[in-house]
């Protein structure tokens, strides 16, 4: 647990990529196969389950401190994260561990099966045998809480190094569905081939956000269409399977069981990557539409039929079975399409139609339209370029539409969590309807760190009354909210729902009475709704 | 009669008829330390330690100042009076009133643990209590001085290694020479923002132990400087002033570094956990040793701790101050607000 701790501050001390890539990589370097292998799956989001609820922590620390709960909450209210808190109040451990990493996460697994009294022992053990950064680590891994600032690609980055495997092969190979518990080091990154897994996706490339379309420089370079807001999926057949992966690395093939019919159309050996989008009416639903689908692990046959799913296919990974992602674009486009013409209707596979324009203007022309088509922008990709792995700037680029604004008051505020701990950052906003607030939206992001701060003191300074860890406040603060969608919402007070909502200003310089009314709030959802 | 009230101008002493720590003008001020928020201008005549005295008068000027020595008794008015060493920083008192045979003691600012240049923390005895409690929750435990010593000096070394300058910002009376007096001198160069060489000044003049420091001015040969470790106020951080040291490591010491979110939105690549104030079990030390029955609490989460107290026997009050300086929290507001306001220098 010491060189995990030790690697887990190095990123935690720095904001430097390079210098989180070396700190990985002298890990991968040095570590137990064991450990590394679950310092890989722990930092791709594949987490031990919670076992033990966070009220029995929380009991079981604050006697062994022997403090009152009250003042428990009261220090977390303060610290902000329940692992950290638990960490800091201990008394210091008195006994010391060279237990690796691995250790630590089976001896969870096998503290879960224990009846209450010896799993509580148990645990405040391990407290008692851990430093101070390592019982945090370890209490984040109980609470199922552990999260870090190393993204997929940093991540790839470093074991490419510290193994000698070039990148993408690297990030192919972590892909998929396997765990610590199903897989070991050899086998998930040195073994046979990544593609051994028939059901293993390729890594998913992702756009850059465009800020102006000069950036392109030649627009003969490049293939545009529309940006679908639905679910990037991945659809995989081979040997007489489909399999269907979510961006996040999700199989939910179960959920979308209309893309089995693809096989009836397409051959084996044939990765498809696209969006998942509710259709109807030979054009997409609106997201809202597709959200009971993503969360339901099967699905009602009422629910089928009133959100029927497609696949808008726009790109080809995988062409009787051979991985052509290094092909470049205009001839996978190519080929995709020979797949896809002439399907008829009831295949559940639409070719993302391209968008034909001569000049930059054309461009800008069709991201104003987009909206009217149900989508939510351009996507820009580079005739000449490979199908590249996570997020890289250059061939590919999203231009969304400018998204649908309204002025609106906090009336709402609560603090945050980790990063945010201490800070107000979650608000609810209002609109005016004749001389009564209506809240309408929460929304959390937007704002800098400095801007958060200087909140957090005017909440501090105007707060009428407290509702648990819900400040009301004076209703002074006018923000400038930004969203991309919105509808009729039976579950809202205000009767909308707001898809993205973020603070794209303060707006110090307005007013309380001169922002928005519910009556704005209706008219945008006639028109966009 | 009390033998100390709170008003809106400060501590008072009805019966010696004098303040301590006052935030307005006053006539008679007894003061437990030299920082901006305990020591203010304007007051009629003052009492400090003949260790507080050299700082108060850099930088408060010309005022009238008597001294006394730690332990020493004196009579004003209708008051029996002595200050005792409180730990915080070099020259910092509580003061010991007793009028009446009934003696109540003002903490000042505090810490427990021995910083090798402060005179060491003494509990007093006494009847009532008036402590503050800047760290008064359950999660400040302060590392030992051994352990952030190691850490800071390996910080160092390690940046010195790698050719770069290591930036340390600490409040530049107390914490920037309980800093100083713990770097290892052999490591490289030790540079000062001015500020906190003023005081170096003061300091060693009055016999304080320092290593040897030089002041970062126009002209300085920084190429000759390779490696050296440059302590300065937080505030000259991130301001025009540091962007001289180029790609430096950059860290500050304090006690709210014990925080994880405070210490990555600090922004500075280490934070070392370190404090002038007492920590929780520090607090609880301190004000079990003076036997008092009676706990004012001030400035930090009084709140709480008070709540703490009365569950622990005590018969405690929170006391709203004024003081608002190098590490304070004012009641109700986050963290963030105050260490990014640093104190007034």
């Amino acid at each position: 647990m010491k060189d995990f701790a030790a690697l887990y501050a190095r990123l935690d001390q720095t904001t430097r990529t390079n210098a989180k890539i070396a700190a990985l990589a002298d890990y991968f370097r040095t570590a137990p196969d064991a450990d590394k292998l679950w310092t890989v799956a722990l930092f791709s989001g594949r987490r031990p389950r919670r076992t033990i609820t966070a009220t029995s922590l929380r009991d079981w620390a604050a006697e062994k401190a022997g403090l009152p709960l009250w003042l428990f909450e009261e220090s977390h209210g303060v610290v902000g994260d329940l692992s950290e808190t638990i960490s800091l109040i201990l008394p210091p451990a008195t006994r010391e561990s060279d237990q690796p990493l691995s250790y630590w996460i089976a001896r969870l697994k096998e503290l879960s099966a224990l009846p209450e009294a010896e799993r509580r022992q148990g645990i405040l053990d391990a407290w008692d045998s851990l430093p101070g950064p390592e019982r945090f680590l370890f209490t984040k891994l109980l609470t199922g809480s552990f999260r870090v600032g190393v993204s997929q690609t940093l991540m790839t980055k470093a074991l490419a190094q510290a193994t000698g495997l070039p990148e993408p092969e690297v990030a192919h190979r972590l892909m998929g569905d396997w765990s610590p518990e199903t897989t070991t080091w050899a086998r998930l990154l040195h073994e046979g081939e990544a593609r051994d897994d028939t059901a293993r996706p390729y890594p998913f490339y992702l756009a850059y956000q465009l800020d102006t379309p000069e950036d392109l420089g030649n627009p003969t370079d490049w293939f545009a269409e529309l940006k679908w807001d639905g679910i990037r999926g991945q659809l995989i057949l081979r040997e007489g399977r489909h399999h269907l992966w979510s961006r996040g690395e999700d199989l939910i093939t179960d959920r979308f069981p209309e893309l089995a019919r693809a096989i009836d159309w397409l051959p084996h050996g044939t990765v498809l990557d696209g969006e998942i989008l509710a259709w109807a009416d030979d054009r997409p639903m609106t997201f809202n539409a597709l959200q009971p689908r993503i969360g339901r692990k099967t699905v009602p046959k009422a629910l089928l039929a009133s959100a029927p799913v497609v696949l808008m296919a726009y790109d080809l990974l995988e062409q009787d079975g051979h991985d052509i992602r290094l092909t470049p674009f205009a001839e996978r486009r190519q080929r995709l399409d020979a797949l896809l013409t002439d399907l008829p209707p009831e295949a559940p596979l639409r070719l993302s139609p391209p968008v034909r324009f001569e000049t930059l203007d054309d461009l800008r022309a069709a991201r104003l339209r987009a909206r009217e088509e149900g989508a939510e922008g351009l996507m820009l990709k580079r005739l000449a370029s490979p199908y590249g792995n996570g997020r890289k700037k250059g061939d590919w680029w999203k231009w969304k539409v400018d998204p649908l604004t309204i002025d609106a008051v906090m009336v709402y505020a609560q603090a945050g969590s980790g990063r945010r701990a201490n800070l107000f950052t979650d608000f609810t906003f209002a609109v005016k309807h004749g001389n009564e607030l209506v809240p309408f939206t929460k929304a959390y992001s937007g704002l800098t760190d400095a801007e958060f701060r200087q909140i957090t003191a005017w909440v501090n300074k105007h707060t009428v009354q407290k509702f648990g860890p819900v400040r009301q406040v004076e209703p002074a603060q006018v923000f400038e909210i930004g969203f991309e969608g919105i509808q009729a919402s039976p579950r809202h007070k205000s009767g909308v729902a707001l898809r993205f909502p973020r603070m794209l200003r303060w707006r110090k310089d307005k007013p309380v009475d001169e922002i928005d009314t519910l009556d704005t709030l209706k008219d945008l959802l006639a028109a966009h709704g | 009669m009390s033998v100390l009230t709170f008003t809106d101008r400060g501590i008072y002493c009805p019966a010696g008829d004098f303040f301590i720590d006052p935030w307005r003008p006053v006539s008679r001020a007894l003061i437990t330390h030299g920082h901006s928020d305990h020591a203010r201008g304007g007051m009629g005549a003052y009492l400090a330690t003949d260790l507080a005295a050299p700082v108060m008068r850099h930088r408060l000027g010309d005022i009238r100042l008597d001294t006394i020595v730690y332990g020493e008794s004196r009579r004003i008015g209708g008051a029996q009076v002595s200050f005792h060493p409180a730990g915080h920083v070099p020259g910092s008192a509580q003061i010991r009133v007793e009028v009446g045979g009934e003696v109540w003691v003002v903490s000042g600012d505090y810490k427990v643990v021995d910083d090798g240049l402060s005179t060491p923390w003494e509990p007093v005895r006494c009847h009532a209590f008036i402590s503050e409690c800047t760290f008064g929750l359950p999660v400040f435990r302060w590392p030992s001085q051994e352990d952030i010593a190691a850490d800071l000096n390996a910080w160092w070394s390690a940046n010195a290694a790698a050719g770069r300058f290591s930036l340390l910002g600490a409040y530049s009376l107390g914490k920037a020479q309980r800093l100083l007096h713990m770097l290892d001198p052999a490591i490289a160069p030790i540079l000062t923002h001015g500020a906190v060489e003023g005081t170096n000044e003061v300091l060693r003049a009055q016999g304080l132990p320092l290593p040897p420091t030089t002041r970062v001015v126009a002209g300085l040969d920084l190429k000759a400087q390779a490696g050296a470790l440059v302590v300065c106020p937080p505030s000259a951080l991130h301001s025009t002033w540091a962007r001289k040291f180029g790609a430096a490591s950059t860290a500050v010491a304090s006690g709210w570094m014990a925080l994880r979110g405070i210490r990555r939105r600090r922004g500075t690549d280490r934070g070392f956990i370190m404090s002038d104030h007492a920590d929780w079990p520090g607090l609880n030390e301190a004000i079990g040793e003076t036997g008092a029955h009676k706990v004012f609490v001030t400035h930090g989460y009084t709140a709480a701790f008070r709540r703490w107290l009365e569950e622990q026997g005590y018969d405690a009050g929170i006391v709203a101050t004024d003081y608002a300086g190098d590490e304070v929290l004012a009641e109700g507001e986050a963290p963030a607000d105050i260490i990014d306001e640093d104190a007034p220098e």
